[in-house]
């Protein structure tokens, strides 16, 4: 099952996938290792919620994808988004720092 | 947008399903790779990679199956593997399969046919432009009304109709109409169709465009009616001209007079009154030519018409009925008939009209046959959940026999959710190809019943196409059906501990009684169920038998009605009656008839004729005076009749015009005017409206009879004498009692009367067939509830045989253990004897509670007997427990004869 090691909250795995995506296309290993690294190994994303996410979000039109061939000479599916996507990446971003702030004054206040 | 791109996708998924499969793999073969070059660039060795980076992944397939779960178009294909597996599991089990889906067919299939009945007479607006708009003008609560009522719907006269036409102003358009039957014959024996009297704004207000030709406008309705065309239906067009286009411009002869037939209407226009199918449309203003002298246009008393309107924008009901009552004062002051007493008019004079909504059109058939029809449903649905708790049994007993394979799956990891939708969609199954079965079934049951509701002058006629509510009913029954008997069972087998039901070895000792529980609820619920329906079986049955036996004062069988009509030869006042007696003679002189006579109302023909009675020979009444019902007789008809003279004497030839008026009367009559007493010599006048009779000398007493109906209690009845009357009718209705073969004795019938005129209009009908018809509707009860009744025994049989059987099966062991300590055959019998005696007690008594409760809903249509009538009742559960106790000495004789050796070795 999907693991996440620190409780992803539900329906962040999707701002965190497109957020990887905002400079460039890449992968499925690429956003999975790009992720852990970036959270410095706080999430780890395994394929076995990865690529659900992917068809859920190409489904809602925020991704599309194409084949490539990688730096090492191999096929592999590149995801990007798509303009629906970007908007949704900012309006998510926006939500996210309205409520991490919030929540954060809350906990201040309680301590 | 993201709902349609989401559907698509679905879609997509669904029929490229191998394409995507494939790309997944690639995908993921991909993502392998990369991880473990990233491992390898971090110093791993190629085997160590490799490994870590499967074990990250978790096996492709799991991946694969959770990308495939979180789309929606995974349900469906398993619904669709579900499906296909109920499929497999049907087959397998062809018997199982056979009797869940005859006996859901069945159910739903009568529930069907009678709702598409009920959909027809009720819940279908007529096929007309916009009917929300149509009204219906007629007299709010007319009582007491005085004069002659003819056609089925005898709301209005003539008179009033012409006051309505010129004065309402809330419809754009309004219309008259009445059904009447037209003798399209040129001569010779009668050839009626059924026919139609309309205005001239009937086809245009309701917006009937012509097939062929044009219909009637208002400039064919006009005093004496110039044009004089006629229109004539789609099926009368088909059936009595082929379809020939020329057979506009052709001639359609009408009580032999002649009528241009100017147009066909379309094939879904059947009039407006629902059950009936009109063949020829004749303007109002041709009733004149039709019927002579007899016309009912310029009669003020003469009621025959009914009459729609069209609101006009912005109107409704309410408003409209507003303005009928405004105007009615003037409309029935402007119409009262001159021949109406004082009291007579000032009644007439206060009658209101009123605007009643008129989208369903008319309908005698619903009058008559929308409460049995609802009934009928109750009791159809009640069979569906006989046959829904047999299927649940069945499915019960199947549950059982898997709970291992349940268990194991289980145990496997399949969840409780996903077991029960496996287990429902095999319910689902049996109830959908049930439902499909049951649908075509109704269609043919539906016409049946139609035609059995049909009698030959009769013909009703139903559209009983398949609409969007008969198809929601049965898709409706078919779910709940599949609710009922799937839910519960599915439940309960998925409801098992697999660890407990893998270590189970073989059976227990005696049987899960928890279990048990459920199937037993359902065996008594089977029961209760079929006690009410065969009670109310029952109930018909004994009532219907009570019409058919009653004792209506006259022999029924051997009587044959043939009226002949000379309305043609145009006989003078005074001709008439020698006219009429010739016949008679001549009727009885055919050789094989026993005897014969003349009446003016044949009896239980539903005609009738009532006046008031002033007893003594002089005097005004005090008071509203009593009235009696009356026929007009030559001599001979209680002969002809077998109505028991008790004293006196019958007419004879003495009595003619100017000698003394002479009257016979019923025992009913003697009781309420004589006291009881000998009424013979008593005297007493008639009053028809203004007029009174000179008085009548009562020279004879006869036994009750019925007079209109079969149902009714006795009634005062006058006879007077055919050869007094002054004004005879211009057709003699001979009623002949004979034991000679049918055939000859119309051929008889028709040369005597050939001999007296050529040219007459002859029509016979069997007095029997005409009672019989009568009970039509107690028929239909009788046979439908019986029905009903015999398939609910047969099912609660096949449920208590199932259960009984499953319970023997499950206490094997107790059984074995009990004959080898020396229980004999008789005590194991008594056993489970005992077990059925308990289970049809308990379904016995809350059917008997639940049939007492509810039988008083059919009082109404029962004759002779109280729906609590306790014989019924005790003959019902006297049947049931019979075949209850036979359904269950089957398994009982074969728990006795149990090897107890083979039984407890078998653990």
């Amino acid at each position: 099952m999907a693991e996440k090691p620190s409780g992803l909250v539900q329906g962040t795995l999707d701002m965190l996938i497109l957020k990887t995506l905002e400079l460039e296309a890449m992968h499925g290993y690429g956003i999975a290792i790009r992720i852990e690294q970036i959270s410095k190994g706080v999430f780890q994303v395994n394929p076995g919620s990865l690529f659900p996410a992917f068809r859920r979000l190409e489904r809602a039109g925020w991704l599309k994808s194409e084949w490539r061939d990688t730096e090492n000479n191999r096929r592999a599916k590149y995801y990007m988004l798509t303009a629906l996507g970007r908007k949704q990446l900012k309006g998510e971003t926006r939500e996210w720092a309205r409520q991490a702030a919030a929540i954060a004054r809350i906990l201040e206040a309680e301590s | 947008m993201s709902l349609l791109r989401n559907l698509a996708g679905g879609l997509r998924g669904l029929f490229r399903k191998e394409q995507a499969d494939r790309e997944m793999d690639e995908e993921l073969r991909g993502y392998l790779d990369a991880a473990v070059n990233e491992k390898m660039r971090r110093g791993m060795s190629r085997e160590d990679a490799a490994r870590a980076a499967r074990i990250e992944m978790g096996g492709a397939e799991s991946v694969k199956e959770q990308v495939r779960a979180a789309n929606w178009e995974s349900l469906v294909e398993t619904l669709w593997q579900d499906l296909k597996f109920g499929l497999r599991l049907l087959r397998f089990n062809p018997a199982f399969a056979a009797a869940a889906i005859l006996s859901l067919a069945l159910g739903i299939g009568a529930n069907t046919a009678i709702f598409q009945l009920l959909d027809a007479v009720r819940l279908r607006t007529l096929p007309v432009k916009n009917p929300e708009q149509l009204v219906k003008i007629s007299i709010d609560h007319r009582s007491g009304a005085s004069g002659s009522f003819s056609s089925r719907y005898p709301d209005l006269t003539y008179g009033q109709w012409e006051q309505i036409r010129a004065h309402q102003q809330a419809f754009s358009s309004v219309f008259a109409w009445g059904p009447t039957l037209f003798n399209i014959s040129p001569g010779g024996e009668v050839h009626y169709v059924q026919g139609l009297w309309v205005s001239g704004a009937f086809f245009e207000t309701l917006g009937v465009e012509p097939l062929l030709g044009r219909v009637l406008t208002p400039a064919d309705d006009h005093p004496g009616c110039p044009s004089a065309g006629v229109v004539i239906s789609y099926s009368f067009w088909k059936h009595e001209y082929a379809g020939e286009n020329s057979v506009i411009g052709r001639t359609l002869t009408i009580n032999r007079h002649p009528f241009e037939i100017i147009g066909v209407t379309p094939a879904d226009f059947y009039g407006v009154e629902v059950g009936r199918y009109f063949d020829v449309a004749v303007p109002l203003c041709a009733e004149s030519i039709i019927n002579g002298e007899d016309s009912q246009l310029h009669r003020p008393e003469a009621w025959w018409l009914s009459a729609m309107g069209r609101l006009k924008p912005g109107w409704n009901i309410e408003r409209a009925t507003a303005q009928l009552r405004a105007i009615s004062p003037g409309i029935f002051e402007a119409t009262v008939p001159p021949a109406f007493n004082t009291e007579q008019a000032k009644h007439y004079a206060g009658y209101k009209l009123g605007a009643f909504p008129g989208d369903s059109g008319s309908s005698e058939l619903r009058n008559n046959f929308e409460n049995p029809l609802w009934f009928l449903l109750a009791l159809a649905a009640l069979v569906l959940l006989i046959a829904s708790a047999n299927l649940a049994n069945l499915m019960l007993a199947r549950a059982s026999a898997r709970e291992k394979e349940m268990g194991m799956r289980m145990a496997v990891g399949a969840s409780r959710g996903r077991l029960i939708r496996q287990l429902l969609a095999e319910s689902f199954l049996i109830a959908g190809i049930g439902a499909a079965l049951g649908a075509l079934l109704a269609h043919s049951l539906s016409q049946v019943l139609v035609a059995s509701l049909s009698t030959q002058n009769d013909p009703l006629f139903m559209d009983l196409g398949t609409d969007w509510r008969v198809l929601g009913f049965t898709a409706a029954l078919a779910g709940l059906t599949c609710i009922l008997f799937g839910l519960a069972p599915a439940w309960r087998a998925t409801g098992v501990s697999p660890g407990v039901v893998l270590k189970e070895n073989g059976r227990g000792t005696t049987g899960g009684r928890s279990r048990f529980g459920l199937r037993r609820i359902l065996v008594v619920s089977q029961i209760a169920l079929s006690l009410m329906l065969l009670v109310g079986a029952l109930l018909f049955a004994r009532s219907l038998n009570n019409l058919a036996t009653v004792d209506a004062g006259f022999r029924q069988d051997g009587i044959l009605v043939t009226d002949i009509d000379f309305t043609t030869l145009s006989l003078s006042n005074e001709r008439r009656l020698a006219f009429s007696e010739e016949l008679l003679s001549r009727v009885r002189a055919i050789p094989g008839v026993d005897s014969a006579a003349i009446a003016e109302i044949v009896p239980l023909s539903g005609n009738g004729e009532g006046h008031d009675l002033l007893m003594g020979t002089s005097g005004s009444p005090k008071g509203e005076a009593p009235v009696a019902a009356f026929n007009r007789v030559s001599p001979g008809f209680f002969q002809t009749l077998q109505t028991p003279m008790l004293a006196g004497q019958d007419f004879d030839e003495h009595d003619l015009k100017g000698s003394p008026n002479v009257a016979i009367v019923n025992e009913e009559f003697a009781r309420k005017f004589a006291n009881g007493s000998n009424p013979l010599g008593m005297t007493f006048r008639i009053r028809r409206q203004r007029t009174i009779s000179t008085p009548y000398e009562i020279i004879g007493l006869v036994k009750d009879t019925k007079y209109s109906d079969l149902r009714e209690e006795p009634q005062p009845i006058v006879y007077t004498c055919m050869t007094q009357y002054d004004h005879p009718d211009t057709d003699a209705q001979i009623l002949i009692r004979s034991n000679a073969p049918l055939a000859s004795l119309l051929s008889g019938v028709k040369s005597s009367a050939n001999q007296v005129h050529p040219d007459l209009d002859i029509t016979f009908f069997p007095f029997r067939k005409m009672i019989q018809d009568g009970l039509l509707r107690d028929r239909l009860m009788a046979a439908l509830s019986g029905f009903f009744g015999a398939l609910a025994m047969v099912l609660a049989a096949i449920g208590l045989y199932g259960v009984i059987s499953y319970m023997v099966e499950r206490r094997r062991n107790e059984i074995g253990i009990r004959m080898a300590l020396g229980a004999g055959q008789q005590e194991i019998i008594g056993l489970v004897l005992r077990e059925t005696g308990i289970l049809l007690l308990i379904g016995l008594a809350a059917g008997a509670a639940l049939a007492l409760a509810t039988a008083r809903t059919a009082a109404s249509m029962l004759f002779g007997l109280k729906p609590t009538d306790a014989f019924t009742y005790l003959l019902a559960v006297v049947s049931l427990s019979g075949v209850a106790a036979l359904a269950s000495f089957l398994p009982a004789r074969r728990a006795s004869r149990l090897d107890p050796m083979v039984a407890l070795r078998n653990e």
